[in-house]
């Protein structure tokens, strides 16, 4: 790997960035200190110009190439992650191998971060001097193409899930749907109404579920649970685990003789939040999709005592199974769109608001069941003793959210959840409402306007934080009733409110799991879990794993239109690489040098990519060049030396540093002169 | 055997002194020795710290220091001595220019703060270090049916220690359940007893102690059970100017914790510091350890 022995021609250029970096670099001082300074390395024609990323600056570059033939390009500007690319493109237009461009950063890591103009600009120069030592040593390497699997895989069934598989199923390609629970809809399928329109959830949501059931192609597996995932963009292999049913799909009719028959009830804790009963052979709900049950064998008589066996007894179509296995399902995907959802917070750990303790303090889920008429109560709202019909309600905000104890963020839709709640208290008992809101937020369309009308119908609207809910009643008439005790800010006052029920919003938290399924995937969760996305302002849905796609609140708390617009996002982003036919894989990848090679496979384990392979005939390791992301770890296990990072050889490196070393070295030495 | 550094307090050497009878008693039957420390003094109470902050900081680091050098816990029967401590020992060593003030004054004494010791209320002897299984395995005499209302009072759980939960701690019903007793489960257990505020605003001291009792007798408490001799006076000495104040006529027995765990580990009233109520005891409990 030894310099060309022909002389190389390099060209710099030095970008202003409109005033980012020429405000603090003296950037054409720069550039006439590079023409004549680094002529012995071999800069042939150096540069400077406003934007060399416009379509004049990239022109440029090309036509140097071209008229002055250089074989090498060095473009000083921000960070390769942002233009990289449009540059190495430049250099492969005009006939030079994209990886013989060097990018380095004058502006993020230099212009940005220092206020000494002078100093910035002997910065730029060393930074170029390194980039100019380095990019001589630079090898021409060739991007591998991979065909891309045109079969997507969407785990989570809820609102996001079910759009993306729409959006992916209706232009032609092939969808699995994941769902862990026994049917798709997520939350939406548990909520009553949806704000701001009123609108029932259960209605705009079950057409979609239905479509989804039925769709040619979708593959719908519920009850079931991505185990592994192997691959790569275009190429992933994941294993399912289809749980055991114990009902046998193609006989069952959905008939509901079984659960009609089920002599065994069992507490909804998933569904009906606690509220209701469901037996042991169940679907959640009656729209549910699919609509086979499944049998919960913790609960099931038969499993517990070995007897009973009504479901079976009374099944027309013989289509209860016991101890059936679950199955293992091996499917080959190119694409992955995760929609997991959330949890919701759980409100027994602030225990000054008593859930869990005071019989009428209800959590946000709990309400939206009792509310919906299909839920526990059939609509009707009630306190805890299944009867009695509040006259005052309090609702609490900002339940573990925007609280350093519990979660800092905002929870996004709780303002407008705690606003639908006070209509639909208002509108079906006529009670006295109170809302306890830190700030209100209700930042989207139609939604101030919703508040507006909630402040027109009478709601009370406290601002400040609920210090307690307690049963410490004291004046004649408070008997039963919770005490509401809270600062109102806007006043300054203490205020004391006696109330029937509190309904506590409670905030949305990343899944109880996110951390182990981010693992699964190979993607990364952010300090509250919650996935991260590629960049969280222009590529929201992606991921910084090739291949692999964020949708709804499994990103961040997200209310059902932003979902919406997040599944479709991300199928959008599927399709589209699927209309590519093949994808260009990063050539900086490492290489193993099989005569060197001792077999100790260090790197194998070293690797998070799962990309080194063990090649037991030969006794060396293998590195997939499509698995390899080029983070380098195996470089630095590697004892005897045998792995390279092409584009990151030590060559390479030692060359930068040399390179920026001289520079400064020269800076010295006119000092002291 | 457990062995801590014991800080009584101003008032346990006359107002409480059946708190520091009963504590002394009740531990030595669970098998835990208190070595009270060597000429302690004051530790500021409730209104020092806003007076002169620094000389109340010295005043608690003393005994702190005297305790640092059995290099044993130091446990505080009081709940605001217990405050005091607890806060300075934090205060100083986050605040490095405090700490050297407060040993340039100790350095009089031929002493030295280091910030190395570890203080307890004793209530937190009896629910961690003795624990309710231990203590439900010694006792004797369980007290079967009798309701005791838990008080925290303020200051137990305000310097929160690591996970602890300040909002609804338990510790103290756990206490009773282990000697039999049924805990009363009352909104305001955590609530502020008055403190001293009784000498400056009486009538909003007693109407603080008006909602306790009212709280717990309203709970079907048949004793208040307390581990403060601040908390203890407001609320049983002060019963009968309630009563004439609001009309209403509380006759609600307040004891120390370690007074109702001494009766369950069978021991005498005398032991106990039993007999100077101004409250009387409840029937029920009268009853228990008279031989």
């Amino acid at each position: 790997m030894d310099k060309k022995d022909e002389k190389e021609k390099i060209g710099v250029y030095v970008c202003h960035c409109g005033t980012n970096i020429a405000g603090v670099v003296d950037v054409s001082e720069v550039s006439t200190w590079t023409a004549e300074n680094l002529k012995d390395q071999g800069v042939v024609i150096s540069r400077d110009y406003k934007f060399m990323c416009s379509s004049l600056g990239q022109e440029l570059i090309e036509k140097d190439i071209k008229e002055l033939g250089l074989t090498r390009v060095v473009v000083a500007a921000c960070s390769p992650h942002l233009h990289e690319k449009t540059f190495r493109n430049a250099c492969s237009r005009a006939g030079v191998n994209p990886y013989l461009f060097e990018m380095t950063n004058i502006r993020e890591q230099d212009a940005w971060v220092t206020t000494d103009k002078a100093e910035a600009t002997k910065k730029a120069k060393s930074l170029i001097g390194a980039a100019v030592g380095r990019v001589a040593y630079q090898q021409p390497l060739e991007s591998l193409l991979v065909p891309i699997d045109s079969n997507v895989l969407v785990v989570g069934g809820g609102i996001a899930g079910i759009q993306a598989s729409l959006e992916i199923a209706n232009s032609g390609q092939h969808v699995y749907l994941v769902e862990r629970e026994p049917s798709i809809g997520g939350h939406m399928a548990q909520f009553d109404k949806t704000f701001p329109t009123l609108d029932c959830s259960a209605c705009i949501l079950t057409p979609k579920m239905f479509d989804a059931g039925n769709h040619k192609n979708i593959t719908m597996l519920t009850w079931s649970e991505v185990e592994k995932v192997e691959g790569y963009i275009g190429n992933f292999t994941v294993t399912i685990r289809k749980r055991a049913r114990d009902v046998e799909e193609s006989l069952c009719t959905g008939c509901g003789i079984c659960w009609e028959k089920c002599p065994k009830k069992v507490v909804d804790n998933v569904f009906e939040a606690g509220m209701g009963n469901r037996k042991a052979v169940y679907t959640p709900f009656p729209q549910a999709v699919p609509n086979y049950p499944v049998i919960d064998r913790e609960n099931c008589t038969y499993y517990l005592k070995g007897t009973c066996k009504a479901c079976e007894k009374f099944c027309p179509t013989g289509a209860i199974k016991f101890n059936q296995e679950d199955e293992i399902l091996t499917v080959k995907v190119g694409n992955i769109i995760l929609a997991t959802g959330f949890d919701l917070f759980d409100s027994r750990k602030i225990t000054q608001y008593g859930y869990g303790r005071l019989a009428n303090v209800f959590t946000s889920l709990e309400f939206e069941r009792m509310s919906n008429s299909a839920g526990p109560t059939a609509g009707r709202i009630v306190q805890r003793d299944g009867k009695t019909v509040p006259k005052v309600v309090g609702i609490v905000h900002c339940v573990g959210s925007r609280d350093k104890n519990y979660h800092e963020y905002c929870s996004a839709v709780c303002c407008m959840q705690s606003l639908k709640f006070a209509h639909l208290v208002k509108e079906k008992t006529g009670a006295e409402v109170y809302e306890f809101y830190i700030d209100m937020r209700t930042p989207a369309k139609t939604y101030e306007e919703f508040y507006h009308r909630l402040l027109e119908e009478g709601t009370h609207f406290v601002r400040g934080k609920v210090a307690e809910i307690s049963d410490a009643t004291r004046l004649p008439g408070e008997e039963g009733k919770l005490i509401i005790q809270v600062e109102d800010t806007l006043t300054g006052n203490q205020l004391r409110v006696p109330v029937d029920m509190a309904i506590l919003s409670a905030g949305l938290e990343s899944r109880h799991d996110a951390k182990e399924v981010a693992q699964k995937f190979g993607i990364s969760c952010s300090a509250d879990d919650w996935f991260i996305e590629r960049h969280p302002k222009l590529d929201p849905v992606a991921t910084m794993t090739d291949g692999v796609f964020v949708a709804g609140a499994c990103q961040g708390p997200k209310d059902i239109p932003n979902s919406v617009a997040q599944g479709a996002a991300a199928a959008a982003r599927v399709l589209s690489i699927i209309g590519q036919g093949e994808i260009e894989i990063e050539a900086a990848t490492a290489i193993v040098d099989e005569v060197t090679c001792v077999g100790c496979k260090q790197c194998v384990a070293s690797c998070p990519y799962q990309a080194i392979q063990y090649l037991e005939d030969k006794g060396k390791a293998y590195v997939q060049e499509a698995l390899c992301k080029g983070c380098g770890t195996c470089v630095g296990t590697c004892l005897p030396k045998s792995i390279t990072l092409k584009h990151f050889t030590d060559e390479q490196i030692v060359a930068e540093m040399i390179g920026a070393m001289r520079v400064m070295k020269s800076f010295e030495l006119m000092e002291v002169a | 055997m457990k062995e801590f550094a014991y800080f009584p307090g101003c008032s346990l050497e006359k107002m409480a002194s059946s708190y520091h009878l009963s504590a002394m008693e009740t531990t030595k039957k669970l098998g835990v020795k208190l070595n009270e420390l060597d000429d302690w003094n004051c530790c500021g109470a409730t209104t020092y710290f806003y007076i002169d902050e620094l000389l109340a900081y010295t005043l608690c680091a003393r005994n702190l220091a005297i305790a640092e050098k059995t290099g044993l816990d130091v446990v505080a029967p009081c709940s605001a001595c217990y405050k005091n401590m607890f806060f300075t020992v934090a205060h100083l060593k986050k605040d490095e220019d405090l700490a050297e003030h407060v040993n340039f004054a100790l350095e009089e004494d031929n002493l030295h703060f280091s910030g190395n010791v570890n203080v307890k209320h004793l209530i937190e002897v009896f629910a961690q270090d003795i624990g309710p299984d231990e203590l439900k395995s010694k006792i004797t005499k369980p007290l079967e049916g009798i309701r005791i209302a838990p008080y925290y009072g303020c200051q137990i759980v305000r310097p929160q220690k690591e996970k602890e939960d300040v909002e609804q701690p338990q510790f103290f019903e756990e206490i009773i359940s282990a000697i039999g007793a049924t805990p009363v489960n009352y909104p305001l257990k955590m609530r502020c007893c008055g403190g001293s505020l009784i000498i400056s605003s009486r009538t909003a001291a007693l109407t603080m102690v008006r909602n306790l009792l009212q709280s717990a007798v309203d709970n079907q408490a048949t004793v208040i059970a307390t581990a403060c001799p601040m908390c203890q006076v407001n609320l049983e000495v002060y019963q009968q100017q309630v009563n004439l104040e609001f009309g209403t006529n509380f006759s609600v027995p307040v004891m120390y914790f370690t007074q109702l765990v001494g009766l369950a580990l069978g021991l005498s009233h005398k032991k106990l510091g039993i007999g100077k109520e101004f409250v009387a005891m409840a029937p029920s409990l009268l009853a228990i350890g008279q031989e």
